[in-house]
């Protein structure tokens, strides 16, 4: 308090890393998508632990990058990526009012929290980590001291509790195979036998111009074939829009083609916007 | 730079993971509001330790991090496998104790 320089600077640090924290925790719960969420957390998590670092707990602020950013936010991603990326929040109100009592209720616990926080402990003075971290030559050897210490029975359970948890998580995770594998025969009759497309999917998007994903191939009479784009990109909505002053365009060139003949095609300049068009 | 600011600062968070565990519908993001809950504790216990001048509550908050390491496993596990029999990770599909 008294020597302004490390104040300052720790102030400037705990009014950054805050305001990135907050803006972290707001992005989690107002993203649509579950990967934006996850991102914004990650913001959060590295926020945090250069909090730490200011808090005077490298040891802390080293353990919250690798453990949490490092290992538990890229689970959740490799989660969201089998769980899929078009899941997500479903509009429908099981209970009704449910969003707006929860809001309600977690703005009146959060002002009761930071009103008791700030009635009491205003003014009280901080003792400071510095006598405590300088007592076995460092902040890591004092956790040590403490972890294998006085804490070793808890860090035996946790360890065993760790254990446990991989290993629970392999049984949930697998799955018993009850019948055999079926063939490719077997698949094939029965994919020819449900009447639904049997041939290969359209190639997406292979008129002129976009050969993108995410453009859809037309069919001969104009309609999109929504099947030619990747099933993701349909789940998200990222279609490109059908440009109809493009196909008339590219109608007109190919007419106009067909009328020079097809030695000198205008659009066979560029090879790969028309891959596999015959000729 | 009081302590006081960090606790103060962590109960923000830990209500913005009320907000995101009462409002959302998503499994998978309830469970990083959750996430986020058990950071805000921590930061308060990193506060309260140099608040206090000694490391006990830095130790808490690494067992925190652990016990919340071994709780993403299975509750990750836990969502793949209702999502494999279920083919959705919200959490209002899962009602078949209702009736």
């Amino acid at each position: 308090m008294t020597d302004t320089g490390p104040s300052a600077a720790e102030a400037a640090v705990f009014w950054v890393c805050a305001i990135l924290a907050v803006t972290g925790g707001l992005g989690l719960i107002l993203s649509r998508r579950a990967v934006h969420s996850a991102l914004w957390v990650a913001l959060t998590m590295i926020s945090l632990a250069v909090l730490y670092l200011a808090n005077a707990a490298p040891f802390l602020g080293m353990v919250q990058i690798i453990v949490y950013t490092g290992a538990v936010m890229m689970l959740f991603l490799f989660v969201l990526m089998v769980v899929g990326v078009d899941s997500s929040d479903s509009l429908v109100e099981t209970l009704r009012g449910q969003r707006i009592v929860g809001i309600l209720l977690a703005a009146g616990f959060g002002i009761l929290l930071v009103l008791a926080i700030g009635s009491a402990l205003t003014g009280v003075p901080a003792a400071g980590l510095d006598a405590a971290n300088a007592e076995y030559g460092g902040n890591v050897e004092g956790i040590a001291r403490l972890l294998f210490g006085e804490y070793l029975l808890a860090f035996e359970v946790v360890a065993g509790l760790l254990i446990t948890a991989a290993l629970g998580a392999l049984v949930l995770a697998h799955r018993e195979r009850w019948q055999p594998r079926r063939t490719q025969r077997e698949l094939s009759e029965e994919r020819v036998r449900s009447g639904e497309h049997v041939g290969p999917l359209p190639a997406p998007g292979v008129y002129a111009r976009h050969n993108a994903v995410d453009t859809p191939a037309l069919l001969p009479d104009g309609t999109v074939a929504e099947i030619s784009v990747p099933g993701p990109l349909r789940a998200r909505g990222d279609l490109r829009p059908v440009d109809v002053a493009a196909v008339a365009e590219t109608e007109a060139l190919a007419s106009g083609a067909a009328a020079l003949g097809p030695a000198d095609h205008p659009v066979a300049d560029d090879p790969g916007t028309s891959p596999g068009e015959p000729s | 730079m009081s302590p006081e600011n960090y606790v103060v600062l962590a109960a923000v968070l830990f209500t913005i993971g009320t907000v995101g565990v009462l409002v959302r519908r998503n499994a998978i993001v309830v469970f990083m509001s959750i996430e986020l809950m058990l950071n805000a504790a921590n930061l308060a216990f990193v506060a309260f330790a140099r608040m206090q001048g000694n490391l006990e509550g830095q130790v808490i908050a690494f067992f925190v991090m652990v016990v919340a390491a071994a709780e993403v496993v299975v509750g990750l596990a836990i969502i793949v496998a209702i999502y494999r029999s279920r083919r959705s990770a919200s959490i209002d599909e899962p009602n078949l104790l209702k009736y």
